[in-house]
């Protein structure tokens, strides 16, 4: 199925990425075995010869292959980080995904013809932010931070002629992705630096007599009573106390479900459609992408009639994080 | 180096703010930065109020310049920043400071030089050398980075661009397009009643174990702890840091300021005492305190 407006894919290994080709992704994304990119998890990611096998994989069944390398290199790690552009390019993927604009100018300098998107790291809100990388790097496509209303990507799609990409499903952040160091902060390991966000290294779970405790780097993030589910220590998920009050204080622990705004997204000019989740399971991945290939081809038929199939909902609620599903930033129930 | 005031991130009340400002006017401080760089629904402070500001601060002798927003969401947001791109373009005394890459964009294409602030992501010398290219002729390190990172850094900062470093206050550590002060108040943003101009230090948020662990200012998240580098100011000189940033905070800024500019001096200060931080610049997680 070739179709203009694309699926874009997670998959964290080759089993992730079979299960996206196999299962109706246009696109699947990946990411090498290290701190280049924003899944730095144990276990997870390419090697050269998975990546190697995976792009042949995708490529012979008419599906593109992109990887992120969407960290923020320093001074004395900056070799690894062209290293691995230049590594990509060779491969032959067909689109890095960058957020550092010294790593973009390194990619279109060196890799001219290889497609540039800025990834969601880059912070990127508003259509002069995105035209400034289009006319200094010759960026093809823009991923959104999930902070924007639809109106708000829809002003930016009218203004820009980058394509732009959104996430539709999965795990939030309810902060400006690129700008947060929380994780930084309490743990020492930040996503724009090493690519992991409250790493497991610093979680510790605690059976107490009062309930399980979960903790980051010794900060109490939460504490479940009998009969509550023990989530991970996402620190921007947990419970505090703001003025005598203990609540999710910042975000809780829902994710993100666009699935009834697809004929929106395709009418005002959304060229893709991101699936979080690299870190998840190959199963995640199967599921996920085989509801959104029929909510996508049943709305590319007749966007007018489109409605979300009580079916859909079921299996991707399976495999929600969390307790519930939400529209994120596009509709704002909080404003 | 130089001693610099950030850019005040909480919500004061018009007449406090202006106060703040005019005492500032009298104290030892090199620069300044006005504006609002948290939230755009703020506005006790008009453009007009900011720019009497920054006249009276410029015939004080202070370096004035404007922060932009770090997130910008909307056309009237972008539209905000073009006043203030336009308001320093029109009196040559002031200058902007840059928080997100389309301010950096139209500050390049008017050929307007600026200051590239902490929200830029500015991690390496190659990407500082593009910002040189687009106008910048200074830069503020991202406060997540440390001593290593502007050891790196240095070798490849441009000619005519200095380095500045936030080394006092509670830590600016994200931004969403949510505001956290109005869920505490379970008020929807659009209608918020501007409840953080009741908090001008922001809200202290604890573990459930009462440990003091963020402060909740509206849209942004700062530490709890302050980030103090005191006897780090040696170091930052000898890493080639022109100039230090103290972030406002409600009280006791008179003699903050006059601390560290007695430690500037190489004079003996006294420093106020506070649950300090400063994991950041030894490479540790940022709240933790490392004996320097």
């Amino acid at each position: 199925m070739s179709s203009t407006f694309e699926l874009v894919c997670p998959a964290g290994g080759l089993p992730a990425l079979k299960a996206a080709v196999d299962n109706g992704a246009d696109c699947v994304y990946t990411g090498f075995r290290d701190a280049t990119n924003a899944r730095n998890f144990t276990g997870l990611n390419f090697d050269e010869a998975s990546l190697k096998q995976g792009i042949d994989y995708a490529h012979r069944r008419g599906v593109k292959v992109f990887i992120a390398l969407n960290t923020y290199p320093q001074s004395d790690n900056w070799p690894h980080w062209t290293a691995a552009v230049d590594k990509a390019a060779a491969f032959g993927v067909d689109a890095i995904i960058l957020a550092d604009p010294g790593l973009m100018e390194y990619a279109h300098r060196n890799h001219p013809q290889l497609r540039l998107h800025l990834s969601v790291q880059g912070s990127a809100t508003n259509y002069e932010a995105i035209n400034f990388y289009r006319e200094r790097f010759n960026i093809q496509r823009a991923v959104l931070p999930r902070v924007l209303s639809l109106a708000q990507v829809e002003h930016v799609v009218k203004n820009t002629p980058v394509e732009i990409e959104v996430f539709g499903f999965g795990g939030l952040c309810v902060m400006v992705e690129g700008r947060c160091a929380l994780s930084a902060y309490a743990t020492g390991t930040s996503p724009n630096c090493q690519g992991a966000c409250s790493p497991g290294k610093a979680v510790r779970y605690e059976e107490t007599s009062t309930g399980m405790e979960t903790r980051l780097n010794g900060i109490l993030i939460d504490k479940f009573g009998a009969g509550e589910r023990a989530g991970y220590p996402t620190l921007c998920k947990g419970r505090f106390e703001v003025d005598d009050e203990t609540y999710y204080a910042i975000e809780e622990p829902t994710s993100l479900n666009t699935l009834e705004l697809l004929p929106e997204l395709l009418r005002m000019g959304i060229k893709a459609i991101k699936i979080e989740g690299r870190q998840r399971s190959p199963a995640y991945v199967t599921q996920v992408t085989k509801v959104w290939r029929q909510a996508i081809d049943s709305c590319l038929r007749d966007p007018a009639r489109f409605a979300v199939a009580p079916a859909w909902m079921a299996e991707l609620n399976k495999v929600s994080e969390g307790q519930s599903a939400t529209l994120g930033a596009y509709n704002r129930p909080w404003k | 180096m130089k001693l610099a005031l950030g850019p005040l991130l909480y919500y004061w009340p018009r007449q406090r703010t202006m106060d703040f400002y005019a005492a500032m006017a009298e104290q030892p401080v090199d620069v300044i930065y006005l504006g609002e760089a948290v939230c755009s629904r703020r506005h006790e402070m008009r453009l007009d109020d900011w720019l009497e500001v920054a006249a009276v601060l410029a015939d004080a002798g202070k370096e004035v310049a404007f922060s932009t927003l770090p997130l910008i969401e909307s056309e009237s947001d972008l539209k905000a920043v073009r006043r203030l791109m336009d308001a320093a373009r029109d009196d040559m005394r002031l200058t902007v400071e840059a928080n997100e890459m389309g301010a950096v964009r139209q500050l390049a294409a008017r050929g307007q030089k600026f200051v590239a602030g902490p929200t830029l992501n500015l991690f390496n010398g190659h990407t500082l050398r593009l910002m040189a290219d687009c106008g910048a002729t200074r830069w503020v390190m991202p406060p997540e980075l440390g001593r290593v990172a502007l050891a790196g850094i240095r070798k490849e900062i441009p000619a005519g661009v200095e380095t500045e470093v936030f080394v006092h206050g509670r830590l600016p550590l994200a931004y969403s397009a949510r505001c956290f002060t109005a869920r505490r108040y379970r008020l929807q943003k659009d209608n918020c009643e501007f409840r953080c101009i009741e908090f001008p230090d922001g809200m202290a948020l604890k573990t459930r174990e009462g440990e003091a662990f963020l402060t909740i200012n509206g849209i942004q998240t700062q530490s709890a702890k302050l980030y103090h580098l005191e006897r780090e100011l040696p170091e930052l000189a000898g890493a080639g840091a022109g100039l230090i940033r103290l972030s406002p905070q409600s009280e006791g800024m008179i003699e903050l300021v006059g601390a560290y500019r007695a430690l500037l001096d190489g004079q003996p200060a006294s420093m106020p005492a506070g649950d300090y931080c400063n994991g950041f610049w030894h490479e540790r997680p940022g709240l933790e305190w490392v004996n320097p």
